[in-house]
């Protein structure tokens, strides 16, 4: 077990060092100068610019910029908004709004995903099973964007079930209707992924073997077949943590959440260059955190795994 | 009537007057089919792929040749007088903020995000199955590289990682398909590789192989020969369904307005368009984006029906 | 009914009685009769066998004895009586009650039949819960230390994949009779294992039930292993009951067509036959290849391969950057001399396989050498590897793996023509045809494709390829394992008949020592990597010299019955 966490460890080093050095490397190494590609199309503010040099080191050596980078990125030492403000103070106040955005989303995926794959495994080839999965395929086809409006649109303003958008106090009971239509893509995956992992368990041995040991229908469901089908899907959760937040930059842009992503999305349509990568560096150094807990959590929940 | 008696009694079958037949005798009935003829067979009586099928075939007309669908002109000049004005003669769908045919912008704009999909899934199997199936094939060092830099692209999800280079100075004021295409590669090929890596270790130390091998094929034209072809299936698959997830990703770029440039006729850029004035004028939104969807759908329900067909223990049931 | 019903009714009833059993199972294809008129009964304590190929319905008629029919299949006809019970459409309450309580399983594969994320001990408790048993620590260790598995109190914390295919196969057994059935279906239940394995499990199963008076209805292909192991036997063949009666009385006389085919091919009962055949100075045509003449001139005949130490190590991964050493062959040395057999015997990790590998120059051995023809082929440079693929040719076990499914018959068999630049298009097409000629499948296979083949026409196909460029070696890593018995004896003779032809010479890489019995010339048995014993087939068989040779005769299933010498 201990082997198998200090494996996975040391591969995450190298990929949190990558994708941070990719990052920066897109940003400040491509040809163009990095200060005024970091303004975009707006005009060079002298002050800024200077208190981007600094922020960045540009005078430095490559290599020695990107290892200042990253000492302020474990610092949260982030740099300052183009209003002025430290983008890490800003990211305190809003992390927690995504952060209850993404595990809203979560649970709704979970909950419905894994009740509907369950149902529609057991009776598999059956027509709900049959309406589920192209019910299915059909949310995963329409683009988050899609969706966001069309949920704003029915239920927000059409049946005024709730308010279109969020505003700034962002409470749990707000952010219902944005995490559907977060979580809706990954709960028709996650739907899939139980529905499919369900039947694979269904005509496993040992489910046969249980069964023929004299337990109950019900028992044999839920000890033996669910118990086993959730581990790819608890699996799939927890990347999908990650995702989840770095995804919800169109939703949170669409009901106006003032979380990461609607922070993002202003920096892109602003073009904010140094907020976009600070914020970036920051979820993908949450992506890579919440990869290497699935990576934990596998093990705990796969037995076969810790001994490895 | 009770059989215990039949219990200790030497019981024999009467024996067909035809006699047993040989053992394992040839059956010549049906014709000669490849596996790739059989899946063929099982997937033209789906109605999923049938369905898809002709959908995507009406979706490359409408890309090919949008003057047959349309009689405005591709360039149709755009009256503010019409803006957001219902359905009327010729209009079908009524008009755009800017007073533009929401059908005749629907039509042409099926072709900027059909080319988008389409190019960046041969770019990115290309790429990234070349890469997973050596990396898959040969092992080693090299499999270790491959599987980190796959890691490390991974880590930077599609969006973001497109964001990150959308935004850049040279990719902003050179805005072209050509440009999202290559974005998207970048961030788009790890996944297809993981599957190619998968899918060739699977077959890499199969027994055909190990006997080709034996005859003499050496070890690259092994992979090209027998281990390639074995392993394309999943791949086939995992490339119709990412088609439609790069259209969405065209159209999400576009939609945060890093994507395509204003001025190529797209559905992420009509939605884009369209959001403003969303209240006052759904169609305008909810045209492009159903068109949108209805395509991505078509490649996902393709790719679906094609995994069902080759799947064999799918076909054992 | 049946004309046979004519004694006056005396035995005790039935425990259990099937009659006219017909099932049948929903496909794509429409309604398949999986088994038609099947009549069986099993009386109290009895254990009676169910013989027959795959797809012969013995498991399908067993499994729907305790309602495990898959979703597709359903009794369409006939009765299941258990104790003057009809339970042929039990509802679902009665048969859960019935099941674990009544009627215990113990299934196939050890590996797959244990579920992977709980303790063993947890899925022996929840047997014993779910009939009504006492439940405690204790009882789950009573119950797994009966079923043979030392430590049972500490084993039970452990899960399935921290134990042997045996320790497992123990488990399952626990867990079959831990509610004291009636009556036990035991489904091929060590066919998975290692002979010597298999043979104490077996052992064991048959003195636990006797302890506990419970009636075995036992299911197997291997007919010496049912004649060994039950009172009775019932042969099945395509969903039918052939033919039913005493065990031995079958094997001694038996009367349907099928049955005598089946005792005729069945390699452990056959190899008592061919010995006997042999001491005679006459060679059974069907089961033995070189007649007494050419017996001897082999004798002497030159080494055509000789290994002489060979050693492989792997070294395995231990932890972060540390390695250990596996030794998977250790110091073997053996030869195969032209035009006969040698044949490499052992368990599952005594190394054969590795030892096959590195003769085909697949692997490269730690140390040791590879004589083919008197030159080292550890040696060979590029060209001259190249001129050794083509005069030693493998032949692999599993038919459905060793042939590319996207080549047709033809592709698949010209490729090593084609590959060695041999002929032209018409005269590899030709050769193709005389080659499938040679194995005895019609050239009109040439278009078909390996799925559309069964198992032993694959092997055919398989063994034509082999021989397309015409070797002189042919290794054959347990190339019938996989077969059913039938089939296996079609295969073992073409091989034996090619030899003859083509003088070719065979190493035989085999856990199956009743084949080697049917094939070999000389035997080179390995355990854990090592060589225990070589000599000739006779030699070896008649008067072992090692312990763990004679371990392995004496599991072959059937080798303690006593057959007249001639029974066909």
């Amino acid at each position: 077990m201990t082997r198998y966490i200090a494996r996975r460890v040391l591969q995450m080093i190298p990929v949190f060092f990558g994708a941070t050095l990719l990052v920066y490397f897109l940003v400040f190494s491509l040809p163009g100068d990095p200060i005024a590609a970091l303004f975009g199309d707006r005009p060079v503010n002298e002050v800024v610019a200077a208190q981007l040099r600094e922020q960045y080191n540009l005078d430095q050596p490559f290599i020695v910029q990107y290892l200042l980078y990253l000492k302020n990125l474990l610092t949260f030492n982030l740099g300052n908004d183009f209003s002025g403000r430290p983008v890490a103070e800003v990211l305190g106040q809003i992390f927690p709004v995504t952060m209850r955005l993404a595990v809203l989303a979560l649970l709704f995926e979970a909950v419905f995903g894994i009740v509907f794959g369950l149902i529609a495994g057991l009776k598999k080839g059956r027509i709900f099973d049959a309406t589920v999965l192209f019910v299915s395929l059909v949310v995963i086809a329409i683009p988050v964007f899609v969706l966001g409006f069309l949920l704003q649109f029915i239920i927000g303003v059409k049946l005024g079930w709730a308010s279109p958008t969020v505003g700034a106090s962002a409470g749990w009971s707000d952010l219902i209707l944005p995490a559907v239509v977060l979580g809706l893509a990954s709960f028709a995956y996650v739907l899939r992924l139980t529905r499919t992992s369900v039947i694979e368990n269904m005509n496993a041995d040992y489910v046969r073997t249980a069964t023929a040991k004299g337990l109950s229908r019900g028992r044999v469901v839920t000890v033996h077949i669910l118990r086993n089908s959730l581990i790819p899907v608890i699996t799939f959760l927890g990347a999908d943590l990650g995702a989840l937040m770095g995804g919800a930059i169109v939703t949170e842009g669409i009901f106006n959440v003032p979380g990461v992503g609607q922070k993002l999305y202003q920096a892109v349509i602003r073009g904010e260059g140094p907020t976009i990568v600070s914020i970036v560096s920051v979820l993908v150094l949450v992506y890579v955190v919440a990869n290497l807990l699935v990576d934990l959590l596998y093990a705990w929940l796969d037995p076969r795994i810790r001994y490895e | 009537m009770s059989k215990n008696q039949r219990t200790q009694e030497h019981f024999v079958a009467p024996v067909d007057s035809a006699g047993l037949p040989e053992t394992d005798a040839v059956q010549d009935g049906r014709e000669p089919l490849s596996m790739w003829g059989e899946a063929w067979r099982n997937l033209r009586r789906r109605p999923l792929f049938i369905i898809s099928a002709l959908l995507i075939l009406l979706i490359v007309a409408v890309a090919a040749f949008p003057q047959l669908f349309t009689h405005t002109p591709a360039d149709g000049a755009c009256y503010l007088a019409d803006s957001n004005a219902g359905p009327a003669p010729g209009h079908p769908l009524g008009f755009t903020l800017q007073g533009c045919d929401v059908y005749a912008r629907l039509i042409y704009g099926t072709r900027a995000s059909l080319l988008v999909g389409v190019i960046t899934t041969v770019c990115v199997v290309v790429l990234g199955g070349s890469l997973g199936a050596l990396a898959g094939y040969y092992g080693g060092w090299l499999d270790a590289v491959i599987a980190r830099l796959g890691d490390i692209f991974f880590a930077l999800p599609l969006i973001l990682g497109a964001i990150i280079v959308m935004q850049l100075p040279m990719f902003r004021e050179n805005r072209n398909i050509w440009t999202v295409v290559l974005t998207l590669v970048v961030f788009g090929w790890p996944q297809i590789a993981r599957i190619t890596r998968g899918a060739v270790i699977s077959v890499r130390n199969a027994d055909f192989v190990v006997a080709s091998r034996a005859l003499g094929v050496s070890k690259f034209q092994a992979l090209v020969k027998h281990v390639l072809p074995n392993a394309l299936a999943p791949v086939i698959v995992t490339a119709t369904i990412s088609l439609g997830t790069f259209i969405v990703a065209e159209a999400t770029l576009s939609f945060l307005g890093i994507g395509l440039p204003p001025d190529i006729m797209s559905w992420g850029n009509d939605i884009s368009a369209a959001q403003t004035s969303l209240r006052a004028n759904p169609a305008a939104l909810l045209w492009p984006a159903g068109a949108l969807s209805v395509t991505v759908l078509s490649f996902i329900m393709l790719g679906d029906a094609v995994r069902d067909a080759l799947d064999p223990k799918a076909r054992k049931l | 009914m049946t004309s046979n019903a004519l004694q006056p009714d005396t035995d005790p009833a039935p425990l259990l009685d099937i009659r006219s059993l017909a099932i049948s199972f929903e496909t794509s294809n429409g309604t398949v009769d999986a088994v038609q008129d099947a009549n069986l009964s099993v009386l109290p304590g009895e254990t009676v066998a169910i013989v027959g190929e795959s797809g012969s319905g013995k498991s399908t008629t067993a499994l729907a004895a305790i309602g495990l029919l898959p979703g597709n299949g359903h009794v369409s006809g006939g009765q299941i009586i258990f104790d003057g019970e009809d339970i042929t459409h039990a509802g679902p309450k009665r048969i859960v009650e019935l099941r674990g309580n009544s009627i215990g399983m113990v299934p196939q594969d050890p590996m797959s039949n244990l579920n992977p994320v709980w303790k063993i001990g947890f899925q022996v408790r929840e047997t014993l819960k779910a009939n009504g048993r006492p439940s405690s620590d204790e009882d789950v260790a009573r119950v797994l230390s009966q079923a043979g598995l030392p430590d049972a109190g500490s084993r039970a914390k452990q899960y399935p994949h921290e134990f042997s295919g045996g320790m497992r196969q123990r488990a399952l057994i626990a867990i079959g009779l831990s509610c004291s059935p009636r009556l036990l279906i035991a489904d091929e239940p060590t066919s998975a294992l290692d002979v010597t394995v298999q043979r104490q499990i077996l052992d064991h199963l048959a003195s636990l039930t006797r302890e506990m008076g419970t009636a075995v209805l036992l299911i197997t292909h291997d007919l010496g292993l049912a004649a060994e192991r039950a009172q009775r036997v019932v042969v099945m063949y395509k969903g039918r009951v052939v033919e039913s009666g005493p065990a031995l009385e079958i094997l001694r006389n038996p009367q349907h067509p099928y049955t005598r085919r089946l005792v005729d091919s069945a390699p452990s009962l056959a190899s008592k036959r061919i010995d006997t055949a042999k001491a005679r100075g006459l060679s059974a045509p069907d089961l033995l290849a070189a007649d007494p003449g050419q017996q001897s001139g082999k004798a002497t005949a030159a080494d055509v391969i000789e290994v002489r130490n060979l050693t492989k190590v792997f070294k395995l991964r231990s932890g972060l950057g540390r390695h250990a050493d596996f030794r998977a062959v250790d110091d073997v040395s053996f030869s195969v001399k032209k035009g006969t057999t040698t044949a490499v015997v052992g368990e599952s990790g005594s190394g054969k396989s590795t030892v096959a590998r590195m003769v085909l120059n697949l692997e490269t051995p730690t140390s040791g050498s590879i004589l083919f023809d008197g030159v080292d082929i550890t040696t060979l440079d590029k060209k001259k590897l190249f001129e050794f693929r083509r005069r030693v040719q493998p032949i692999f076990q599993d038919p459905y793996g060793s042939l590319d499914p996207m080549y047709n018959i033809f592709h698949t068999i010209e490729e090593p023509l084609r590959v060695h630049g041999i002929g032209n298009k018409e005269s590899r097409s030709r050769k193709v045809r005389e080659l499938l000629d040679q194995v005895a499948l019609p050239s009109s296979v040439m278009r078909r494709f390996p799925n559309e083949l069964s198992g032993g026409q694959r092997q055919r196909v398989a063994v034509a390829r082999a021989l397309a460029l015409d070797p002189e070696v042919v290794i054959c890593d347990e190339a019938v394992s996989a077969l059913d018995v039938l089939v296996q004896a079609q295969i073992l003779n073409l091989l034996a008949e090619l030899q003859a032809d083509l003088g070719l010479s065979y190493l035989f890489i085999t856990h199956d020592l009743a084949v080697v019995r049917q094939i070999a010339d000389d035997v080179c048995v390995m355990q854990k990597g090592k060589v225990v014993e070589t000599g000739t087939t006779d030699e070896v068989f008649n008067s072992p010299k090692q312990d763990y040779t004679r371990a392995l005769l004496a599991a072959i299933p059937g080798a303690g019955l006593d057959l007249p010498p001639e029974a066909a």
